[in-house]
């Protein structure tokens, strides 16, 4: 037997397909499921607001949706390892666990794409934004898709059984997409739970998106804290997940 | 293929010693087996050697590759079915094996090509575009096993992979296995006495973590004191002798462990009493037995490590 020239692409595209088109052919159902968490929010948050909220919402569940692949993709991993042992699997493979969780990041962005493009479609109509604007919402949801996705990733590995992988679903849920203010403006909060509401780093991507379309004004010292904050909790937690995750048992 | 342990020990929350100073050098193409009580220490093994688990001190070794600091090599190498693997059920069998060998580095289409192979190989034909979850107990357990052995690794490991199954089931992973031997080392742990005897090259006999002893079966036959099993079908069959071992497997069935020159020594006997008999060399059951006793397993186990 030859030994074979590794190609990462295929890696990456074994993990999309796995996790997210395979899914998605076979259990069409599945995309009903990915489609209802942010447009639920959206509606009431737009019903109870007589629709003056909207533009806000809309923004907001392009962040809850990033933040859910990253809850997603924990109990999604977490069902892999602990009830399937795939993760055992691709462990003793060529397969590292960067490229693991590159194409686990990536079928959670697949899976969601009907979402993403009913959610841009309604931003595009309803939100008023520069190019600029746009750019730097790019860039924050980016940035908060690999805050959530390191997160998740990090704490699956952590993980013995999917009933404390659904703990932990239950637990960042609200705690990083319902309590903070993501589908309406910060100064909605009364002090002091709005100091609770920046133990989040949603509040930050919340606070940079919302200056962008203009619901929320934040000076430029403002706009660049919110961002090293956001950036260095990313970062924490991306290195949490490539250097301290539990890949391998210890 | 070699695989090679030096002194490797694995100590789980401080206190279970799980693998105990363990040592072997193999150096062979075939099937390993290895064998041993809950808890002897054979998935331990197994999740040190393939990478997946840290041991806590000594060395593992791949063809020479260090296994905790050369991992990413090793990984090239060998690839690994766990104790409680299974198809997703949401994969067909053909996405079950494809994507598995995607993962490993091969192309969307040679992934296909070799998946089918395999399928084919497995008579999983026709059922490969059915969802996994529709397969029969030994056909997903064939399809793990298949998922790894049609790929490139030269040393596979496979952690009780007849477990619940048939004897059927069993038999037809066991003609697989047999086929793909060939030029690669499968090491498999079991449960099966019977199943490590057929298809072991070489078995290992593990017990609380420690080596008992390893070599082919007629190796450990000749190490062990009564090699030989007379069967004697009679009522009531008594003897007294210190140096055999009498084993009643019913009234009407009785099981004599001896040397080769006690069991002969007894013919005579049977034969004037007109006692029906059969003389076979021990098998691994017994050779088992006498190594590690008939006791259970040990009760402080709560899984098998």
């Amino acid at each position: 037997m030859m030994k074979m020239k590794r190609k990462i692409g295929s890696q990456i595209m074994a993990s999309i397909l796995v996790n997210s088109i395979y899914a998605m052919i076979n259990y069409p159902v599945v995309l009903i499921n990915t489609l209802l968490a942010p447009l639920a929010i959206l509606a009431v948050v737009t019903f109870a607001s007589k629709g003056t909220l909207l533009p806000v919402a809309a923004v907001g569940a392009l962040i809850m949706n990033m933040v859910s692949s990253g809850t997603s993709l924990q109990q999604d991993l977490s069902h892999l390892k602990n009830d399937m042992r795939l993760q055992d699997m691709i462990v003793s493979s060529p397969t590292s666990s960067f490229i693991y969780i590159i194409g686990m990041a990536i079928s959670e962005i697949v899976y969601s794409i009907p979402t993403l493009a009913f959610l841009i479609i309604l931003n595009i109509i309803f939100v008023k934004i520069t190019f600029l604007g746009a750019f730097i919402l790019f860039l924050d949801m980016a940035t908060i898709f690999t805050f959530s996705i390191s997160l998740g990733f990090f704490l699956s590995t952590f993980t013995s059984d999917i009933i404390q992988s659904w703990g932990f679903s239950g637990i960042l849920s609200p705690l990083l997409t319902t309590i903070p203010p993501v589908y309406y403006p910060i100064n909605y909060i009364p002090y002091p739970f709005r100091y609770l509401a920046y133990l989040s780093p949603t509040t930050y991507a919340s606070e940079i998106a919302q200056s962008q379309t203009g619901y929320y004004a934040l000076s430029a010292s403002g706009f660049a804290t919110a961002w090293l904050v956001l950036i260095a909790i990313t970062a924490v937690l991306t290195y949490l997940a490539l250097k301290r995750s539990r890949w391998r048992e210890i | 293929m070699r695989i090679r342990a030096e002194e490797l020990s694995k100590t789980y929350d401080r206190k279970h010693r799980a693998l105990d100073s363990l040592s072997i050098d193999i150096n062979m193409n075939g099937i390993f087996s290895v064998i041993g009580r809950n808890g002897a220490g054979k998935t331990t093994f197994v999740r040190i050697m393939s990478t997946e688990l840290l041991p806590t001190s000594g060395r593992g070794y791949i063809n020479e590759m260090d296994v905790v600091d050369q991992a990413d090599a090793v990984r090239q190498d060998i690839a690994v079915v766990p104790q409680e693997a299974r198809p997703l059920p949401w994969l067909t069998p053909l996405q079950t094996v494809s994507s598995y060998l995607m993962w490993r580095g091969y192309s969307y289409r040679e992934a296909n090509e070799k998946g089918k192979d395999a399928l084919r190989e497995l008579g999983l034909e026709g059922k490969e575009n059915e969802k996994s979850r529709k397969l029969s107990g030994g056909q997903k357990r064939k399809l793990m096993a298949a998922t790894v052995i049609s790929s490139e690794a030269h040393i596979v490991f496979l952690d009780e992979p007849t477990t619940g199954l048939d004897y059927l089931s069993r038999k037809e992973l066991w003609q697989l296995l047999s086929r793909m031997k060939k030029d690669r080392l499968i090491i498999l742990t079991t449960h099966y006495l019977e199943e490590a005897e057929i298809l072991g090259d070489q078995i290992m006999i593990l017990d609380h973590g420690k080596l008992v002893d390893l070599g082919t079966i007629d190796n450990l036959r000749n190490k062990v004191k009564l090699p030989y099993v007379l069967k004697v079908n009679a009522e009531n069959f008594k003897l007294e002798d210190d140096e055999v071992q009498i084993h009643p497997v019913s009234e009407k069935e009785t099981f004599v462990y001896g040397s080769a020159s006690k069991i002969y020594g007894l013919i005579p006997y049977l034969v004037t009493n007109k006692m029906k008999f059969t003389v076979e060399e021990a098998s691994l059951s017994n050779i088992f037995e006498q190594y590690l006793g008939s006791g259970e397993d040990d009760e402080n186990e709560e899984e098998d490590r």
